[in-house]
C-alpha cells in the first residue's frame, strides 16, 4: 500500500480555553510528538503540551557575563597594558570610570544574546514549514488555534489519533502532508 | 467580573473599545498597511517631510564641504544647537522604552496599543541624536575613531571620559531598541504574510517574519526573551540620559557640575518623550480611526505621566536655583543671575513658563482627554524642553569663570537648517513606518481581549 508521507494531523479550535484543553488531554492520553500553535502567547498552553525549560534565561545570562568581562578587560587591557598614561600618578586601572563602559557592554551581550538565542532555539529563520501546507493555518496568525500530533510519535495511528482528536470536537482536523 | 469593578474604574475610559474580537482587531490594524489606499494627505505630508530631509542632506552636505565654522559656534560656546539637539532628540526617544518595556514590567496593559509606534519614535529619535554628535565632530568622516578597534596608529579612545561611555551608551541603546522593537514585530509580520494580497508584499513580510508559525514552544521562548530584554532595556534607558547627563556633570562649568543631573536628565527625557508620543498619537488615531485602540484612557494615562515627568523637572530647576543661592560659590550665584537678568533671560522666562506653569493645566481632566488642548501642551513641552537644553549648554557655556573669555552664541542658517532638516527626517521615517508595518501590535492586542483568556475547565 502506497501512502503519501504523512507530517501529522491537525486540528482548529476557536478559543484559547479549548486548545488548551484539548493540549492538555493530549499529553496525558500519552502523546509526546505534540505542538500547538496561537495567534498570541498562552501561558498554559506551553505547559500543557508539556514543554517547561526553555533556556534562554542562561543564555541571556551567559551573554550578559561575556559582555561584562570583555567590556572591563577591553578597557583594563588599554589603559593598564598597552598604553598607560601616567597622570600624576593616579591608578591606571580607574575602575570607577571603567563601570559605565562594562555596564553598556553587559546590556549589549546580554540583549543580543537574549534574542539570537530565541531565535536560534525557535529554529528560526525557517521559511518552510510542512504546517504552512494546511491552508487552514493562515489563520493561525489570526483568531484560530491548531494542535498537531506528529506522525513521528510513537502513539501515532492514522485512524486512532484522528479519533482521538475529534472527540474533542474541533472546528476541523486536516492531514499535514510533509 | 462587573460588578467586582469599582465605579472609579468604571468611569475611566476602557483600554480597548468593546465589541472586539481577534479577528476584527487583526483586520482593523493589518489593514491600515494592507489594503488602506495612500491618500492625498499622507502623500503631502510625507512629501514635504522628505523634502525638509533634502535640506538636511544639503546642510549637512554643505557642513561636510565647510566644516562646523558655517555653524554659530565659536570659543567659549563650542557646543551649540548640535549638543542643544543631540540631548533633545535622545530624551525624545526614552518615552519609548520607558512604554515598551518599563510599562511592561509594570504590567501595564493598556501600553500594548501604543508600545509599537512608541517604539519607531524612539529609533527615529535616536538616529537624529546620533547624527548631531558626529557632525559636530569636525571631521565627521572620522567617527570610527570613537570605537576601539586595532589600528596602526596604536590609538585607543579615552574611556575615562563621559564622551567615550556616551558612545557606547547610545550606541547599545539603539542596538538594543532596535532588536527589542524587531522581536516585537515578527509575530505580526507573521500575521501580515497571512493576510496579504499581493504575492510580492507575502514575500516580503514572510521574509521579514522567519517563518514564525505561533508554535507554542516558540511563543515560552519568545514572552521570556521579551520580558528579559525589557528587564534590561529598563536599566539601560535610565543609564542613557544619566550618561548624557555626565557629559555636562562630570566638567567644572557652573550650571554643569552638579549631581542633581541625572535625575532631572531621565525625568525631562520622559517628560518630552510623552510629549512627543501624544503629538504622534492624537493625529494618527484621529486619521487611521484608531480611537478603538488608542482611546481616552491612553491619552489621560500619558498626560498623567507628562504631569508627573514635569513636576520632577520643576524640583531640579528649583534646586538648581537654590543650590546657585545656598552653595555660597561666587559663580554658581553668577550662573543663576545670568540666567536671570542675562542677555539669554527669555529663553529661561520661556522654559519656565512652557514646562512648569502652562502644564499645570493638566491637574484639569478635560485638558487630559480633550486631545486638541493635549496636543497644544505636548507642543509647548517639546518646546520648553529644546529650551530648556539650550539654556544648559549655551547660557552656561557663555559666561564662565573669566569676563575676558565671554561671548555671545547666535545659530546661523545651517543650524536651524540641521535642526528643522531632522525633524523633517523623523517625520518622513514615521510616515513611512505608518504604511509598511503594523503600527499597533495586534497580537499583544489580542491578549487585551476578555476571550484570551483560559477557562479553567469544570
Amino acid at each position: 500500500m502506497k501512502h503519501t508521507p504523512v507530517y501529522g494531523l491537525m486540528a482548529e479550535f476557536a478559543n484559547p480555553t479549548d486548545i488548551v484543553e484539548a493540549a492538555r488531554r493530549t499529553h496525558e492520553a500519552g502523546y509526546r510528538k505534540i505542538d500547538a500553535y496561537s495567534p498570541f502567547p498562552i501561558e498554559e498552553l506551553a505547559e500543557a503540551i508539556g514543554f517547561h525549560n526553555d533556556g534562554v534565561a542562561l543564555i541571556t545570562l551567559v551573554g550578559g557575563l561575556i559582555g561584562m568581562c570583555a567590556g572591563y578587560s577591553l578597557q583594563y587591557w588599554i589603559h593598564a597594558i598597552n598604553y598607560p598614561i601616567n597622570v600624576g600618578g593616579r591608578p591606571l586601572n580607574s575602575w570607577p570610570a571603567f563601570i559605565v563602559v562594562t555596564f553598556e557592554m553587559t546590556i549589549l551581550f546580554a540583549g543580543l544574546s537574549a534574542v539570537f538565542g530565541m531565535l536560534a532555539l525557535n529554529g528560526l529563520p525557517m521559511p518552510y514549514h510542512p504546517v504552512f501546507n494546511v491552508p487552514r493555518f493562515v489563520f493561525a496568525t489570526k483568531d484560530r488555534f491548531f494542535l498537531i500530533i506528529f506522525s513521528s510519535d510513537v502513539k501515532y495511528d492514522p485512524v486512532e489519533t484522528r479519533r482521538f482528536l475529534e472527540s474533542f470536537s474541533p472546528r476541523s482536523i486536516s492531514e499535514v502532508p510533509s | 467580573m462587573d460588578q467586582q469593578i469599582p465605579t472609579k474604574e468604571r468611569r475611566k475610559a476602557p483600554v480597548i473599545a468593546p465589541g472586539h474580537t481577534f479577528g476584527t482587531i487583526t483586520d482593523q490594524i493589518s489593514s491600515i498597511v494592507l489594503t488602506r489606499p495612500v491618500s492625498n494627505g499622507w502623500l503631502v505630508g510625507f512629501g514635504v517631510s522628505a523634502l525638509v530631509t533634502m535640506m538636511l542632506l544639503y546642510a549637512v552636505g554643505y557642513l561636510f564641504l565647510r566644516g562646523v565654522g558655517i555653524w554659530g559656534v565659536n570659543i567659549p560656546i563650542g557646543w551649540g544647537f548640535a549638543i542643544v539637539n543631540f540631548v533633545w532628540w535622545i530624551g525624545i526617544g526614552h518615552a519609548g522604552t520607558l512604554i515598551s518595556a518599563i510599562l511592561l514590567l509594570l504590567r501595564q496593559p493598556w501600553r500594548n496599543s501604543i508600545n509599537r509606534f512608541a517604539e519607531a519614535m524612539t529609533l527615529f529619535a535616536v538616529s537624529c541624536a546620533g547624527l548631531f554628535p558626529i557632525l559636530h565632530l569636525g571631521r565627521p568622516w572620522l567617527a570610527y575613531w570613537l570605537f576601539p578597534y586595532p589600528n596602526s596608529m596604536n590609538y585607543w579612545p579615552q574611556f575615562r571620559s563621559p564622551l567615550v561611555w556616551d558612545v557606547f551608551a547610545v550606541s547599545t541603546y539603539f542596538t538594543i531598541s532596535l532588536v527589542f522593537w524587531f522581536i516585537g514585530l515578527i509575530p505580526d509580520l507573521a500575521t501580515l504574510r497571512d493576510r496579504a494580497e499581493s504575492r510580492w508584499a507575502a514575500m516580503i513580510y514572510g521574509i521579514l517574519a522567519m517563518g514564525w508559525r505561533g508554535s507554542a514552544r516558540h511563543w515560552k521562548r519568545y514572552d521570556k526573551a521579551y520580558l528579559l530584554l525589557a528587564g534590561l532595556a529598563t536599566p539601560l534607558v535610565l543609564s542613557v540620559h544619566t550618561v548624557v547627563s555626565f557629559d555636562f556633570a562630570v566638567a567644572i562649568v557652573p550650571g554643569w557640575h552638579t549631581t542633581i543631573f541625572p535625575p532631572y536628565f531621565v525625568a525631562g527625557a520622559i517628560y518630552s518623550g510623552f510629549a512627543m508620543v501624544l503629538m504622534l498619537a492624537i493625529p494618527i488615531r484621529k486619521i487611521y480611526g484608531l480611537e478603538d485602540f488608542i482611546t481616552l484612557r491612553h491619552l489621560d494615562n500619558s498626560a498623567k505621566v507628562m504631569l508627573a515627568t514635569g513636576l520632577i523637572v520643576a524640583y531640579g530647576y528649583a534646586i538648581e536655583a537654590f543650590m546657585g543661592w545656598y552653595s555660597g560659590n561666587h559663580f554658581d550665584a553668577f550662573l543663576l543671575s545670568n540666567r536671570l537678568h542675562g542677555p539669554y533671560r527669555f529663553t529661561y522666562y520661556a522654559l519656565l513658563f512652557c514646562n512648569i506653569v502652562f502644564p499645570q493645566l493638566l491637574w484639569i481632566r478635560k485638558w487630559r482627554i480633550k486631545p486638541l488642548r493635549l496636543f497644544l501642551v505636548s507642543g509647548v513641552v517639546l518646546v520648553g524642553m529644546w529650551l530648556e537644553r539650550f539654556v544648559i549648554v549655551v547660557v552656561s557655556l557663555h559666561r564662565d569663570f573669566l569676563a575676558s573669555s565671554w561671548g555671545m552664541y547666535y545659530p546661523t542658517k545651517w543650524d536651524w537648517m540641521t535642526y528643522i532638516g531632522t525633524i523633517g527626517f523623523f517625520l518622513a521615517a514615521f510616515f513611512l513606518f505608518v504604511r509598511i508595518l503594523p503600527m499597533i501590535s495586534i497580537f499583544e492586542m489580542r491578549t487585551l481581549l476578555p476571550e484570551a483568556e483560559v477557562k479553567e475547565a469544570e
